[in-house]
């Protein structure tokens, strides 16, 4: 059931094509992330979705209503900016009660709502500070506390965590995710971030020039992604080129000397995309023969670089106490069929 | 080591120096001055006396004067915060190349210099055939001339338009600190656009109104040109008064005192602002 939806939605800033034509809808509680690199359209639909930016061409649909000609300040969005755009002058309560004045709520249930709200996010005793005095994180709080406090319909996330360190950034996405579950708004996160995507949403809008590529669920889109550009945004991708040959079982992807069996591929040169953690470490001799280049620890995990025939590699290792191969030892490199997706080389 | 206690020295020198010989010396001066005694027949006794300042304090004709200065000096402020920080708004909300070019509009008037400016109040105050006047008649709006020459009206108005300028300046600098995300997010929870304006924005520049309030006092009460000209001898203020005692009846020991009473009470006005204002403020802007 369609809560919110975008039919054909378009922005023109002169000649350049912002938004082109996007369809998207979201259900009822359900938690939506527009994903992609900057300059990609996702603020744009944001502010359209909000009312700040009209729309060139098609429609916004909120409970089968149309929000054409509905004033921003009528739409009972609540919406967290990327700068949190608290207001300087008022205290973290003022902040907070400042969407329920506007809405006439008598001042005892005022009150009550906003002690309730701040307490919501985590902020019950900071009532009276000013902005100013408060850290990000807690300023981010305050914003989303006053957002949430008006019970909007729908609420917008513009970038809401890119401004707090990667920490912090970690405890605010469980939070924002438990808060979200706890009160059931439905919820446009807009971000560049996939791990902030991921982690947060119940589907991912992969965004790229101003189209959609993939609406999927997060770990949907990022096994099967629709499209190279989805592959490598989402996560960290190899890229091989080689070549699919009809073998003795039907075609198969060949790389320098090791071949792997690819169902359903053209024969032709081809490019096989391979997750970096799918890739293990082959007995001596066997697999992808390549150089170790660089290896990384990182703690949970290991990161190398293997120089092969077909370009450098990206290998992540899962750190289970077991020796990792140098830099300099050969290695061979192999993965499973079903964890390598393969497609046409554009000529 | 020396070289770099030394250096800071060399750089600001000839500033300090420039500042020592043309402000602290002659200010100095002007404070020795004020206690020495005038004599119609003697001219200027070097004694230290307090004639002068019992004069100036005693006399009601002085406490008039000033009185009248500061009162100039709080209507130009009121009015110059009532014109300019609305025009600092529009400017402010002004799209590009408009932008720029109503400013330079706004701040043009700065190049000219302050008495061709008065000069051209008083040509259109001057007389009852003057053009306000014309206007005022013609537009209904007043049943018989009014007269703004050697008025504190006419004072105020020349002085206002003089001294708007720098209200904007003060009121655009604070508008440009603010984030305009603050106003989308008031509009997102409801508020219309007078809401916005008298809600968020107004008290977000209350701070640039009150640094540039302070600016146009200071301006206002000090002002020579304006009110000499559209004031002149009937209509004195603290700063032609002392010109008057220094360059007509001579008496400069006199003019030194209300010269310098007017820069103690000056000074005492604006740093008491000022510590209000930072006080009152200080824990929403830094």
């Amino acid at each position: 059931m369609a809560f919110l939806a975008l039919e054909g939605l378009t922005k023109r800033f002169g000649p350049y094509l912002a938004v082109d034509g996007l369809e998207l809808t979201v259900g009822q509680g359900e938690f939506v992330s527009l994903l992609g690199p900057s300059g990609c359209g996702k603020t744009t639909t944001l502010q359209m979705i909000a009312g700040f930016v009209e729309p060139s061409a098609g429609r916004i649909l909120l409970g089968g209503q149309d929000l054409a000609g509905v004033a921003p300040n009528r739409r009972g969005l609540g919406i967290v900016f990327q700068s949190y755009a608290l207001f300087p002058h008022m205290t973290a309560a003022e902040n907070v009660a400042f969407g329920l004045e506007m809405r006439r709520v008598p001042r005892a249930e005022r009150e009550a709502r906003v002690r309730e709200a701040l307490a919501l996010v985590g902020l019950a005793g900071f009532e009276d500070r000013f902005p100013r005095r408060l850290s990000g994180g807690q300023q981010q709080r305050v914003a989303l506390a006053r957002a949430l406090v008006i019970r909007p319909e729908i609420l917008l996330l513009d970038e809401p965590l890119s401004n707090l360190d990667a920490k912090l950034r970690e405890e605010m996405q469980i939070e924002l995710r438990q808060i979200q579950r706890r009160l059931g708004t439905t919820t446009v996160l807009v971000t560049h971030d996939q791990g902030e995507a991921m982690a947060l949403s119940d589907r991912i809008a992969v965004m790229n020039r101003g189209r959609i590529e993939q609406v999927a669920p997060p770990h949907e889109a990022y096994e099967r992604p629709a499209t190279p550009f989805v592959a490598s945004f989402l996560g960290k991708t190899n890229l091989l080129a080689g070549l699919v040959r009809d073998g003795a079982d039907g075609p198969v992807f060949v790389l320098d000397g090791f071949a792997l069996p690819a169902h359903g591929a053209a024969p032709g040169p081809a490019i096989a995309t391979v997750r970096p953690e799918r890739i293990a470490f082959a007995d001596a001799g066997a697999g992808l023969a390549g150089t170790v280049a660089a290896r990384v620890f990182q703690g949970s995990h290991w990161m190398l670089s293997v120089e092969t025939a077909a370009g450098t590699v990206l290998v992540i290792r899962q750190n289970t106490g077991a020796e990792m191969p140098r830099e300099g030892a050969a290695v061979g490199l192999t993965w499973s069929p079903q964890d390598m997706a393969v497609r046409r080389a554009e000529p | 080591m020396i070289a770099r206690r030394v250096v800071p020295w060399l750089l600001v020198g000839p500033a300090l120096l420039l500042f020592v010989a043309v402000v602290l010396i002659p200010i100095a001066m002007t404070l020795l001055l004020s206690f020495h005694r005038w004599g119609q027949f003697t001219g200027i006794e070097t004694v230290i006396v307090l004639d002068n300042w019992r004069e100036v304090i005693e006399d009601p004709y002085f406490a008039e004067m000033f009185l009248r200065t500061f009162r100039i000096a709080v209507l130009v402020t009121v009015a110059a915060a009532l014109i300019g920080a609305p025009e600092a708004y529009v400017l402010h909300r002004m799209r590009s190349p408009w932008k720029g070019i109503f400013l330079l509009i706004v701040l043009g008037p700065l190049l000219i210099s302050v008495v061709a400016r008065t000069l051209g109040w008083a040509l259109l105050f001057g007389g009852e055939t003057a053009l306000v006047n014309i206007v005022l008649l013609r537009l209904g709006l007043v049943a018989e001339p009014v007269r703004f020459m050697f008025t504190e009206t006419g004072v105020v108005i020349a002085l206002t338009h003089v001294l708007v300028p720098f209200m904007v300046l003060a009121v655009w600098a604070s508008l440009q600190r603010m984030d305009p995300r603050v106003d989308d997010a008031a509009v997102s929870l409801g508020a219309g656009r007078a809401t916005v304006l008298w809600r968020i924005v107004l008290p977000q520049a209350i701070p640039g109104i009150l640094g540039g309030a302070i600016i146009v006092f200071a301006l206002a009460a000090s002002a020579f040109a304006t009110p000499a000209i559209i004031g002149g001898r009937r209509l004195k203020v603290a700063s032609t008064l002392a010109y008057d005692e220094f360059l007509n009846t001579l008496n400069w020991p006199l003019g030194a005192a209300v010269a310098v009473l007017l820069l103690v009470a000056l000074a005492a006005i604006i740093v008491a602002a000022n510590r209000l204002v930072e006080r009152r403020f200080a824990q929403v802007f830094e």
